[in-house]
């Protein structure tokens, strides 16, 4: 098992976001969490990753318990973030954002491979080396995206969590987005990933989960949630009723 | 990148070798005492610039810090330990020469702590204060820190203002010369003027050299992401707190480090240097530089303050950097030292194909 939640429960100050919040991910697969705003997907996101404080439960990463560890420790375990919003250093240049992201690298003592992985992130987004002395401020929200994903990467995560990667990106992007989340399945790695695009995300993901005002309100293979009558008429805006009249 | 450092750097230093010859030979050795002050003031904006440029982190308090190292060490070698050489300690320090015995100006003994051993303590004190307090300050973002470093340079200058043990709003006079090596001692004197002008020259340029080198390492970009976006830098694995706090303390050193030579040279040192005019002209000055900018920090840092100790501020020296600061802000947020200045300047030298273009648009 690569990540286990269970009972998770955090928020901000008195506010209490998630509410018992159990969840796993197995080596290898790709899952997703779906579910309307302020259901707490992303707090979800950044409690495992250490930027929230848990208020109470467990968090199991390749059986180890990263609960109330630093993000950086967490980070140097092997799970990294794609944040909300992209985050790039926008006055750094692409090259830049990107040696930042093989930062934990250097603790790992494999300074040597900060190259390398370089060379793979800009195989895997060619995009990226052509503009590798360009700010990242410069780059277009997708562009800005892939170098977020490329970032994280970096750290040879075994876990990489994304936040949204098609919030405010246009319709043909997102799927060159999505396309590229699959890829990353085929290279070994493990996802875990948070969409508004239920559609997208349930069409590339093993497993599902729908999260409702902080607790999960249903969970399955990912086909199932497509097929699911009440996830279909909530997330995939099909009115179910309409057709049957 | 290293063969251009060293081109900087040799320009740097023959800079410095030119100014003092130039001074030799117009017959102006006196501007080297400003110079000499300037170059003390351009260290403590030359760490202010690392924290605030590089990480982000504001500070309106690193004249308490200058003021802690000099005041410390001023108090250390001025303060007469004589009525109590029976003490069992005081004996012990006296003779592994941790104290050592001078006559004052008027041929009285004073008995006193040795400038290095005063020095040393006098900047530990200064790092672990800076270490205590910036732990949890740190935590606070943008305005809210300004306050807590505003209010930590009150406390101190009112501190210094405010007790008899520090000379009240007289400060500490009398301070002793600072003897580096034989023959190479920190001091006001007229005869090592020279010399003094390249002890504070050379501990800048040390101290820019190191700066320069570690804002293009792996440390310096992780401090740039942490200004950039501190959520983000700590999920790809900076230890964000940390570097926030090991930068707030060097710059802290190099602060508390200008404190103890430029009291020394001066022979002593006053409340005016703890106030918080003091802080906000370092930070005004940083901002003309271009805030992520340490060439821009250095040549500010240099000559508003050779300006100002010259006196050509008047009367409104304080307004006169509070108003750099508000136009700064306003008019040239980049500061007025900019890469594309250079740039600007390259190409207007090197060549007229630039300045044809110019023509043309305009």
């Amino acid at each position: 098992m690569m990540l286990k939640v269970r009972n998770l429960e955090a928020g901000y100050g008195k506010l209490k976001v998630l509410r018992r919040v159990s969840i796993h991910v197995k080596q290898g697969e790709i899952v997703t969490i779906i579910g309307a705003n302020g259901a707490g997907k992303t707090t979800l996101l950044n409690t495992i990753a250490g930027l929230i404080k848990t208020q109470s439960g467990e968090i199991m990463f390749s059986g180890k318990n990263i609960h109330g560890l630093p993000v950086e420790r967490i980070v140097f375990y092997g799970c990294s973030l794609v944040p909300e919003g992209r985050q790039v250093f926008s006055t750094m240049t692409v090259k830049e954002n990107l040696l930042l992201g093989g930062y934990v690298l250097k603790r790992k003592k494999m300074d040597g491979a900060v190259e390398d992985e370089i060379e793979s992130v800009y195989s895997l987004f060619p995009l990226l080396r052509e503009r590798k002395k360009q700010l990242a401020g410069t780059l277009s929200g997708g562009e800005q995206q892939m170098l977020a994903i490329g970032r994280a990467l970096m750290a040879r995560p075994s876990l990489i969590m994304m936040d949204e990667p098609s919030m405010g990106l246009a319709p043909l992007i997102v799927k060159d987005i999505f396309n590229i989340i699959y890829k990353l399945r085929e290279g070994g790695k493990t996802v875990l990933l948070v969409e508004q695009n239920a559609q997208a995300s349930l069409r590339i993901a093993d497993r599902g989960y729908v999260l409702e005002t902080g607790r999960v309100k249903l969970q399955g293979p990912a086909e199932d949630l497509l097929a699911n009558r009440d996830v279909q008429r909530a997330y995939l805006g099909k009115d179910i009723d309409a057709d049957n009249l | 990148m290293p063969g251009k450092r060293v081109l900087q750097m040799a320009g740097l230093i023959t800079g410095v070798i030119t100014v003092q010859l130039l001074t030799r030979f117009t017959g102006t050795g006196y501007f080297l005492t400003q110079l000499t002050m300037s170059a003390y003031y351009s260290l403590v904006i030359i760490g202010l610039c690392l924290l605030i440029g590089y990480a982000g982190q504001i500070s309106l308090g690193h004249a308490g810090f200058f003021a802690m190292g000099g005041y410390i060490s001023a108090l250390l070698t001025t303060y007469n330990l004589l009525p109590y050489k029976d003490n069992a300690i005081i004996a012990v320090l006296m003779k592994t020469g941790i104290l050592v015995v001078r006559t004052n100006l008027y041929g009285s003994e004073i008995l006193y702590f040795q400038p290095w051993v005063a020095c040393i303590i006098a900047v530990s004190m200064t790092v672990l204060v800076a270490y205590l307090i910036g732990g949890p300050i740190l935590k606070l973002k943008g305005h809210y820190l300004a306050m807590a470093t505003l209010g930590l340079g009150i406390i101190v200058y009112r501190i210094v203002l405010g007790s008899a043990f520090f000379g009240e709003a007289d400060g500490l006079s009398e301070v002793p010369a600072f003897t580096l090596l034989p023959g190479l001692k920190v001091s006001g004197n007229l005869s090592v003027r020279i010399s003094n002008y390249y002890i504070a020259w050379g501990l800048v340029i040390i101290a820019f050299i190191t700066l320069l080198n570690l804002v293009d390492s792996r440390v310096g970009r992780a401090l740039r992401s942490i200004h950039g976006a501190e959520d983000a830098s700590s999920a790809v694995g900076v230890n964000t707190a940390k570097y926030k706090l090991n930068t707030f303390v060097l710059s802290a050193a190099f602060a508390s480090i200008a404190g103890v030579f430029l009291t020394h040279y001066n022979g002593g040192i006053g409340p005016s240097e703890a106030s918080v005019m003091k802080s906000v002209r370092y930070v005004a000055i940083v901002a003309v530089g271009g805030m992520a900018n340490l060439w821009g920090a250095l040549i500010m840092g240099v000559l508003l303050n050779f300006l100002s100790l010259r006196g050509y501020f008047g009367s409104f020296d304080d307004a006169v950097f509070g108003g750099i600061l508000i136009v700064i802000m306003l008019f040239a947020p980049e500061g007025l030292i900019r890469v594309d200045i250079f740039r600007y300047l390259k190409r207007a030298v090197s060549g007229e194909k630039a300045g044809e273009q110019n023509d043309g648009s305009s």
